[in-house]
């Protein structure tokens, strides 16, 4: 589904990626940890299709097709969807108008019909007690004055609605007390299906207790430095980043 | 301004004053075409006008009409068509009231008055001149200061039509009143309408003037008068949609006694200059002001807005909200002015300006001007400029929506408490297809 090949990135003058590559089939999720300044929100964010970085060598093909050459809205339209490390505010437009503007967007894109009003209403309903969300958020503007909690969940309610392909959670588990992590993980959870797959960004191995990864990668330097299966994270956990570090630097 | 246009203005007023008028009337034009003489066409030189340059457009001078004014149906059939094909773009509710003028003149055939209650008065200020002058002349004569206002000063000398609006003691005006104002043509025509509208003790009305026009080269030169009886409450509506290549300045005042208050929406989309005035004496205890305004140039277009709260007595309150959105070339000016007087105590005053700038071109020129001579008062101003923000297009394209809606729902978002501010869901449905033009508008955007 996704595939990552030789990627290098920089942002201004910074180089951040340096050699990324990373496979993703259909059905699986990864886990990408790393310690802090390593480059993953980097790569979530040339994912999505972020302006701020060049990418200077290497491409992306989501399946089979280009994906940097492709926009934004393009990228989110064919199932690819970023949450959020840092959600966006935006004052005067409300929640239920951004969401049904959201999915009405990609449903043009693929010449389907406008979603009819109640079918929207009673989704929304629906995704809202999974998540443990008041209606009453709907009608504020996106994300304004909601806590870091609400954001995130705020999140996973847009991911729900969506329906990706293909879902990117960058730090979704920070600032996450366990109870809403284990909503968050549950709206995850509830998606995974044979056709899709998840990238999970983490630093921390808590989140992975509720979101099992089929993979897990080390991103350290700008680099995959180490892969391996669940067992992995745990490991980390033990040892912390240095030795890793310490890989990256030798290699 | 050179000599010739003086003249010429000269020529047509000599033509427009041999109708039957009474004196007064007559010598009022005159008195309106001296001040006009005596001070000529505002420069760059007087502080008022310092960013707004008229000059390109006021060098050859504008027809005012010359045939003299009476009221009825004076328009031509291809002004008509013209008109009726304006008229749908203009068109809000079919149940408000609705009287049309096609350059300056009002026009029956187009015109829709509903029933109304007893003692209202929805009318023709032509109509007003011919059978009952004395009820319009002290409005006329005494409420509006021409003496420093060139334009003010024109509109008087060339006073004859518009629309009157009486609602007596006690009334809520049951629909509201639209007012059309549209220029045909090809031609320089100049248009003077005067528009008075009084609400007695406790009366209650909802106004809304829209200017449109065919021809890139008219002159819209409008006047509206309100005065708010003890009580009374008024919310005008302002949809300036002139043609890109026309002049629009209008000036409106308005004197409000004790308990009323006044609503002003403006929303200024059109003309190539485009300069409003809005000048409100707040004359009695416990009056609210609220002035809301947006407005949106782009390619070359220059929009100037300038209010005036005088607050004259103690406990009342204002507050102003105006936005800009430029893109292009566009040029803004916002200058807003508040006086506290001595006598004003407990004076609550806001006034907010914020401006968001879509292109590197696009210029605004932001005053506020607060002159405040009590001492027990709360007044505060803001003034901010901006972009609109890449992370929210980002976020919203993130989620699939296109750059150029995205874009659209931005603006709009920003526009939004300037729109949602309007209660009549005609006029606002009206400004929210404006805001989200060639877009789908989903009956949720909030």
């Amino acid at each position: 589904m996704l595939e990552i090949k030789n990627l290098h990135a920089r942002a201004e003058d910074n180089e951040i990626l340096k050699g990324v590559n990373l496979q993703v089939r259909p059905g699986e999720i990864h886990a990408i940890m790393g310690p802090n300044g390593s480059g993953k929100s980097t790569l979530s964010h040339i994912i999505a299709g972020r302006e701020d970085y060049e990418v200077t060598e290497g491409e992306i093909l989501y399946n089979g097709k280009d994906l940097l050459d492709m926009d934004i809205e393009e990228r989110a339209a064919e199932g690819v969807f970023l949450a959020f490390q840092y959600p966006v505010e935006i004052a005067g437009v409300s929640n239920k108008y951004f969401l049904r503007t959201a999915m009405n967007s990609v449903r043009k894109y693929h010449d389907e019909a406008p979603i009819k009003r109640k079918e929207f209403l009673a989704l929304l309903k629906e995704n809202l007690e999974k998540l443990g969300m008041d209606k009453v958020m709907m009608d504020r503007s996106v994300n304004e004055d909601f806590s870091g909690g609400e954001k995130k969940r705020n999140e996973i309610l847009q991911m729900a609605m969506l329906q990706p392909t293909l879902a990117v959670l960058d730090e979704t588990d920070s600032g996450l007390d366990i109870d809403a992590l284990k909503i968050v993980a549950d709206g995850v959870n509830a998606l995974r299906s044979p056709e899709r797959a998840t990238i999970v960004v983490t630093h921390y191995q808590r989140l992975l207790d509720y979101i099992v990864p089929d993979h897990v990668h080390v991103l350290a330097g700008g680099k995959i430095v180490r892969s391996g299966d669940k067992s992995l994270a745990f490991e980390l956990e033990e040892k912390g980043y240095g030795f890793l570090q310490e890989e990256a630097v030798a290699t | 301004m050179i000599a010739t246009e003086i003249e010429t203005y000269q020529d047509q007023h000599a033509a427009f004053q041999t109708g039957s008028s009474p004196d007064w009337l007559v010598a009022l034009r005159q008195r309106g075409l001296d001040a006009f003489t005596r001070l000529g066409l505002p420069t760059r030189k007087l502080e008022d006008w310092r960013f707004t340059n008229v000059s390109s457009l006021t060098k050859t001078a504008y027809d005012a009409g010359t045939n003299g004014l009476t009221a009825g149906d004076t328009a031509s059939s291809e002004a008509i068509a013209e008109a009726s094909d304006l008229l749908q773009q203009a068109s809000l509710d079919e149940d408000y009231h609705r009287l049309v003028f096609i350059n300056g003149r009002y026009n029956e055939k187009l015109s829709q008055i509903h029933d109304v209650n007893s003692g209202v008065v929805i009318d023709t200020l032509a109509n007003a001149l011919s059978n009952r002058p004395g009820e319009v002349q002290q409005q006329l004569e005494s409420e509006l200061d021409f003496n420093d206002s060139a334009f003010a000063a024109l509109n008087t000398a060339f006073v004859g039509d518009g629309a009157i609006i009486d609602v007596p003691e006690g009334v809520t005006l049951d629909r509201p009143v639209h007012l059309v104002f549209l220029s045909t043509g090809s031609g320089r025509t100049l248009s003077n309408p005067r528009n008075l509208i009084r609400i007695g003790k406790g009366g209650k009305a909802n106004v809304i003037e829209s200017f449109m026009g065919h021809g890139d080269s008219y002159f819209t030169n409008a006047i509206t008068q309100v005065t708010l009886a003890d009580s009374a409450e008024l919310d005008h509506h302002k949809l300036q949609h002139e043609q890109v290549g026309a002049l629009h300045i209008s000036t409106t005042g308005v004197d409000q006694k004790a308990s009323s208050r006044f609503r002003s929406h403006y929303f200024s989309f059109g003309a190539s200059i485009a300069r409003n005035e809005l000048d409100c004496l707040l004359d009695g205890e416990n009056i609210e002001t609220t002035l809301n305004g947006l407005y949106m140039p782009t390619g070359d277009q220059l929009m100037d807005c300038r209010t005036r709260i005088d607050h004259a007595m103690p406990h009342c309150n204002s507050y102003e909200l105006y936005k800009g959105i430029l893109d292009d070339k566009a040029k803004g000016v916002f200058n807003g002015k508040i006086f506290v007087r001595e006598d004003a105590q407990k004076t609550d005053a806001k006034q907010s300006n914020q401006a968001l700038l879509l292109s590197d071109d696009a210029v605004v020129n932001t005053k506020p001007q607060l002159e405040i001579y009590a001492d027990d008062v709360r007044c505060t101003h803001g003034a901010t400029i901006g972009e609109l923000e890449e992370d929210a297009l980002y976020y919203l394209r993130a989620r699939g929506v296109p750059a150029d809606l995205a874009r659209q729902i931005l603006i709009f978002a920003f526009a939004n408490d300037v729109v949602q501010g309007v209660e009549l869901p005609a006029v606002r449905r009206h400004l929210e297809s404006v805001l989200l033009d060639g877009h789908d508008l989903s009956e949720d955007i909030l």
